[in-house]
């Protein structure tokens, strides 16, 4: 996996994650055209497209699109797979997630995502695991209370 | 203390976590870059706070601005400071922060080795697991060679956990730093093997990604591989698993026989799409890479195609996709199987996702053939018409125009079917691609020579129609296609059934409104349908006709002679001057036809596109010779290029043309002729082809081709290429029936043959003839036109770098190397590391840049460390061979005076003895129990040619004593490197029995076949001879310890080498050079020369005054290039070779014996 992207409907980028060295303006630009072509494309669309030499594979889960670029010979499915796979991780971790849970803990969002992907590659595949390693980090950390005062609540899955 | 966290604690309720500054861009839509601008400041003063909270909560929340799409670059310093807290807390964010914000530009990078190293070994495997997944992300080519020991070591930490990460991280040090993976290799292949299926799978993850790149380094690995793949159950690492085999499969035929079995097995067992999907992608590899036509292997086929269809029908949009993207890869080499699914496919054209209805398209692309071409057309013909939405209707439409054109109109049968669905396509409204259209026109009308009484015709009623197509004129790209109509009804007007209508049509008002380019070909076909008209009028006793079509010409040239246009302009008035001295003439009754129409005779033949370029340079043609005499140096340079090109040129080009005579064109003509008679795609010249308005007695001879046109051309409206697909039908029936006859009468007549064959089956592909034989025109190519040779492959790809042997043993020199900028401190534990980090880094950034300066002594630094650390640190097995080279290295420069002092006496005995082995290598003997005077075993090493790894040591053993020796045994203490080579069944540490006894005063030879891995490093191995010495009344046992000394040069062999070849390995770009210089040297060049050829195997490429060149080899096929250059007594020798370390030692080597020479003459 080159990166990934989280944006939401209005194409505000939520969180990014390059796993190849790109320079700012790049990134920048990369994103921005990605965004508009994925928001482009209708619902009914098949979660694939061909971009530059890459990949996209993409879903979108209530407000937020995420996003990754494969390569060439990578598996689509499995992209998914990864996909939803995190998702599901955020929602173990934040209890019923939603995009607000990922933008005002968008570090927590990060620590749990490199638990599962290093280097663009998935390092553990049991949901188990990765949690129970944050978990450790976490107590490791100290308690912070997170409120944020009455925001509607949107959940993913 | 306390006070401190109070006080920490106190300052942070002042300030803004991330969660406020998230708020606060929220509610403040309309003036956030304001609002940020504050927040960063803010910032900016939280950073210059010692409080590492506050600094962590800054650079958290900097974080979140740097994804928002700000610059955060200025904050990179205080992001290693939290970096390096104590504090796993703001550890992970300082990491976090790099991972998001660092890039290998960034220079603070190199400050953070230190500070990562020391997480990498920390005790809590949360801190080195955070070290670790920033370290994914920013990793660098020097940090990657810096760390990648220390990652190494983390593959085999206690923790799953890490060895998981260390694994994963591999690779990506793999491409900063190539020169790691062969050394972490052996590491990570064990890995497969990890009871811990996380690290297992990472593993195969790594190694999967590196044989994607470089399959054939990995071929070894196949076994091993497959039984993973038996064995394994995990999808994630099985996916992986196939899609390196999908990769392998190509290099290696038979692995690709083994896997269909296992691989269809899982397509009919596995319930995951994902799994499904990446074996039929292998199995669909594996086919296209074995030898077509295995018959067990179309069911293997059919069950990809099958489950395709499956996934193709499934209601899920992405599983359709991904089924019509893996049939498209049947399609290339299984055809046939993909096409009895057409229905399906046309089917997905329906489909409300797009680009399911584009994979679709290309997938009919490669399922047309010349029974379906029409069909096929004909739906897509009615998608264009349904079709919403510009950009797929002009997708359609160039699918159509490819479908159709496709390997050289290989497809169409009928010509008038095509050229009616070109003229259907121009009805499409607002389309971009009217060039495209109009560019088929113009090939087939030009290349295609029957079908240009029917083209001519049809593009007539197009011009005729113009106003159709050019409703809202220049914005619409259709117009194009009259570009197209213009010039065949100019340039094929002999052929046009009423060229004054036509010739009217092209001077209506309405024309002066189309672009420029239009109108100019508008007004020069024009010019060409006058000729004709006048032509055709020749026999007309009443010039009327003519004289009104001059009339009309003058009447509406004007328009166009008023145009902006320049080339418009200048066309139009050349012809109208032209038309009005015609009209002239005419009134005089001149027969003016033939003249005009000379005008535009001769044949406009089409081009290749590329066929400029290939024109082959003629023999005895030197582009880069001078045409004249260079210019002397003398001249200015500014007016010398001026007086070639003015002055010359002129002369040059114009008087070639006259120079051709009669008799040469003739015979030109006639060999032209002759190879287009055996051109099978030419068309043959039948008078015809050509325009031979010239020699009118071949007009009678005009065969009009005879086309059965059923449809009739006076549609007004534009033709229906339905009628065509109708009449197409009918007459393959007719043919199928015709056919049917023949064979039965054939098999009346041969009743005996087997004619069971030619049952009526479906039709074939040669079944189909075309409507009416059509030849297509190749386009012209220069003769003797060279192949184009287009391989570029991206120098920039980083995997490039990865393409490495990996099966080769390990050599000392590929050692990780590990440095460290104290090495005192390096030995503790790692644990136990007190230094202020950010001191240390900022001491660190200043060595680094000390380091740039002097590259060379940073190197030579870390080496004399490497031993040190790696006996801590690496494996056993890694340090014991590590620390003896080095030790030897250390050694080396103390014997190695005695060695080669004693050769140059040995050589010179050796000479008498007539020896003339080329390749023999002379090397240093020592004696290291001088006590013994009695023998004094002389040694040679050759290195063996065939083997590369093989090393032959001759022996000579003399008896200078008295007494007689016998059951001498002969043994080497090995090293890891280097072996003796004992027979089967021998211990490791069994002695030779030398196969002789030595009389007294006599002596013999015995030879030692030694294996070498690597031959980059001198090496010294230490024997022992045990003997009995006999006398006439006692024998007593005694023993000599000797050593063998394998220095570099002795791996060489002299090997010639030309100097263009030279000079192409030094061009290449893959040897590194060094140099030397050798001070006080004052003996004869050639002297020199020949000592260095004899002493070092080299041989000499070319010499010039006091500088040559040389050349060298190594057994293992190094190349060793010199060149030594001398001047007042000092010797420089600069050398390149592709490995460095072999050179470095061989240069030493040289030096010495440069020395020792100096001594011997002084």
């Amino acid at each position: 996996m080159q990166f990934m992207l989280l944006f939401s409907r209005q194409g505000k980028l939520r969180l990014q994650k390059w796993y190849v060295p790109l320079s700012d303006k790049e990134k920048k630009k990369i994103t921005r055209e990605l965004v508009q072509t994925i928001l482009a494309r209708k619902a009914k669309m098949c979660s694939f497209l061909e971009w530059r030499d890459l990949k996209i594979v993409y879903k979108r889960y209530a407000s937020l699109y995420f996003c990754c670029a494969i390569e060439e010979q990578d598996n689509e499915l499995i992209t998914l797979e990864i996909i939803h796979r995190y998702v599901e991780l955020l929602d173990k971790y934040f209890g019923s997630v939603c995009e607000l849970d990922i933008i005002f803990n968008f570090e927590k969002a990060y620590f749990i995502l490199d638990e599962f992907l290093l280097g663009g590659e998935a390092q553990e595949t049991s949901k188990k695991n990765v949690l129970k390693a944050i978990e450790q980090g976490d107590l490791l950390q100290e308690n912070q209370s997170a409120d944020w005062g009455g925001l509607p609540r949107d959940e993913l899955l | 203390m306390a006070l401190k966290i109070v006080k920490g604690s106190i300052d942070r309720m002042f300030d803004k976590n991330l969660q406020d500054l998230v708020r606060g861009i929220r509610n403040h839509k309309d003036d956030e870059a304001k609002y940020i601008s504050t927040c960063i400041d803010e910032i900016k003063q939280e950073l210059k706070q010692d409080n590492i909270a506050v600094k962590a909560n800054a650079v958290c929340k900097l974080t979140y601005l740097q994804m928002l799409g700000y610059d955060v670059s200025w904050a990179a310093f205080n992001i290693v400071e939290v970096m390096s807290s104590s504090k796993f807390t703001y550890k992970r964010i300082g990491y976090l922060a790099a991972s998001q914000c660092f890039h290998e530009s960034t220079d603070v990078i190199m400050l953070t080795t230190n500070q990562i190293r020391k997480d990498l070994s920390s005790p809590n495997q949360y801190d080195t697991g955070v070290a670790l997944t920033g370290l994914s992300c920013f990793v660098t080519p020097d940090l990657a060679r810096d760390l990648a020991n220390d990652i190494m070591t983390l593959m085999s930490h206690t923790k799953p956990y890490i060895r998981k990460k260390a694994v994963l991280i591999m690779y990506k040090v793999f491409l900063k730093y190539p020169e790691s993976l062969r050394p972490a290799f052996p590491r990570l292949k064990e890995k497969l093997e990890d009871p811990d299926p996380g690290v297992q799978s990472a593993a195969v993850n790594v190694i999967c990604e590196l044989a994607r790149r470089n399959p054939k380094n990995y071929l070894s690995l196949a076994p091993l591989f497959f039984k993973l793949m038996t064995s394994s159950t995990n999808n994630w690492v099985l996916i992986k698993i196939i899609k390196l085999f999908g990769a392998l499969t190509p290099l290696e035929p038979r692995l690709g026989k083994k896997l269909i079995e296992p691989l269809t097995n899982l397509i009919h067992s596995t319930s995951a799409m994902s799994l499904l999907y990446e074996c039929v992608n292998t199995v669909i590899a594996v086919l296209i890479s074995l030898s077509s036509g295995m018959p067990n292997h179309s069911a293997s086929i059919q069950l990809c195609v099958q489950k395709l269809r499956i996934l193709i029908e499934d209601s899920d949009q992405n599983l359709k996709y991904l089924g019509l993207l893996a049939m498209s890869k049947i399609l290339k080499t299984h055809p046939k199987s993909v096409q009895s699914h057409k229905d399906l496919i046309l089917q997905c054209l329906d489909d409300k996702d797009e680009s399911i209805r584009l994979r679709a398209l290309d997938l009919l692309y490669g399922m047309v053939s010349k029974k379906n071409l029409m069909e096929i057309v004909k739906k897509l013909m009615l998608h264009v018409d349904k079709a919403e939405g510009t950009t797929y209707r002009d997708e359609l439409l160039t699918k159509i125009i490819d479908i159709c054109s496709q390997s050289n109109y290989q497809y169409i049968t009928n010509f008038e079917w095509y050229i009616s669905i070109l003229v259907e396509l121009t009805r499409l409204e607002g389309t971009r691609h009217g060039h495209l259209i109009a560019s088929q026109m113009l090939d087939v009308a030009i290349r295609v020579k029957a079908i240009r009484v029917f083209a001519v015709a049809q593009m007539a009623t197009l011009l005729d129609n113009a106003h159709l197509l050019t409703g809202n004129m220049q914005r619409n790209g259709i117009c194009e296609v009259l570009y197209a109509a213009a010039w065949i009804c100019g340039e094929f007007s002999e052929h046009l059934e009423n060229p004054l209508q036509t010739l009217e049509a092209m001077l209506r008002p309405k024309v002066a409104t189309l672009p420029g380019h239009i109108q100019a070909v508008y007004v020069q076909n024009a010019a060409k349908l006058f000729a004709t008209v006048l032509q055709s009028q020749k026999d007309n006793t009443d010039g009327t006709t003519a004289q009104e079509t001059s009339q009309l010409m003058i009447d509406r040239l004007p328009l166009f002679v008023q145009s902006a246009n320049l080339e418009v302009q200048e066309r139009a008035s050349c012809i109208l001057q032209l038309v009005k001295y015609i009209q002239k003439l005419q009134q005089k009754e001149v027969e003016v036809a033939e003249e005009v129409i000379a005008l535009f005779a001769g044949e406009l033949n089409p081009v290749a596109p590329k066929a400029q370029k290939k024109v082959p340079i003629p023999e005895g043609l030197d582009l880069d010779a001078w045409i004249n005499e260079p210019p002397s140096e003398s001249e200015s340079e500014d007016e010398q290029p001026k007086a070639i090109f003015t002055k010359e040129e002129p002369k040059h080009s114009r008087p070639r043309h006259t120079e051709v005579d009669e008799k040469e064109l003739a015979r030109r003509r006639e060999a032209r002729k002759q190879e287009q008679a055996n051109n099978p795609f030419y068309i043959k010249a039948s008078p015809s082809s050509q325009k031979v308005y010239q020699d009118t007695p071949g007009v009678e001879h005009i065969p009009v081709v005879q086309i059965d046109l059923s449809v009739p051309l006076k549609v007004p409206g534009l033709p229906m290429s339905d009628q065509y697909v109708k009449l197409e039908e009918e007459r393959r029936q007719k043919e199928r029936a015709d056919k049917k006859k023949k064979e039965k009468k054939k098999k009346k007549e041969k009743r005996s043959g087997r004619g069971k064959k030619h049952d009526s089956g479906p039709e074939s592909e040669e079944d189909i003839t075309p409507a009416h034989m059509v030849d297509i025109v190749t386009e012209e190519m220069p003769e003797n036109a060279l192949p184009s040779d287009e391989d570029d492959k991206d120098p920039n790809d980083p995997h490039k770098a990865l393409d490495i042997d990996l099966d080769k043993p390990l050599a000392d020199s590929e050692k990780l190397p590990v440095r460290s900028h104290r090495p005192t401190e390096v030995q503790k534990s790692p644990d136990g590391d007190a230094v202020s980090t950010l001191q240390e880094a900022k001491r660190s950034i200043k060595e680094k840049k000390e380091k740039k300066k002097d590259k060379e002594r940073d190197r030579k630094v870390r080496f004399a460390f490497k031993c040190h650390l790696l006996s801590n640190r690496i494996s056993a097995r890694y340090a014991s061979s590590m620390t003896k080279t080095s030790h030897l290295k250390v050694f080396n420069d103390s014997y190695l005076s005695f060695a080669f002092g004693r050769r140059a006496k040995k050589r010179r005995r050796r000479k008498n003895t007539n020896m003339k082995k080329r390749g023999w290598i002379y090397s240093g003997i020592s004696q290291t129990s001088p006590s013994s005077n009695l023998k004094d075993p002389v040694y040679d090493i050759q290195g063996n040619l065939q083997d590369g790894s093989q090393v032959v040591v001759s022996v000579i053993f003399e008896n200078k004593c008295d007494s007689f020796l016998k059951s001498m045994e002969f043994n080497v203490l090995d090293s890891l490197n280097s072996k003796l080579q004992r027979p089967e069944g021998a211990g490791a540490h069994d002695g030779l029995t030398v196969p002789f006894q030595l009389p007294p005063g006599v002596s013999n030879e015995a030879r030692f076949v030694f294996t070498v891995q690597s031959i980059v490093m001198p090496q010294k191995l230490k024997g022992t001879l045990t003997f009995i010495v006999k006398n006439e009344d006692s024998s007593t046992h005694e023993k000599l310890d000797f050593k063998l000394h394998f220095t570099c040069t002795s791996y060489l062999i002299t090997t010639p080498c030309y100097s263009d070849a030279f000079a192409k390995l030094l061009e290449s770009g893959d040897l590194k050079g060094s140099s030397v210089k050798l001070e006080g040297i004052n003996m004869p060049f050639h002297h020199l020369l020949a000592r260095i050829c004899f002493h070092h195997h080299f041989s000499v490429v070319e010499r010039v005054d006091s500088c040559a060149s040389m050349y060298s080899r190594s057994i293992q096929g190094h190349h060793v290039c010199l060149l030594v250059k001398t001047s007042n007594q000092t010797v420089s020798i600069d050398a390149k070779c592709d490995e460095p370390a072999l050179l470095g030692n061989v240069l030493d080597e040289i030096k010495q014996t440069f020395s020792e020479c100096d001594c011997v003459h002084g």
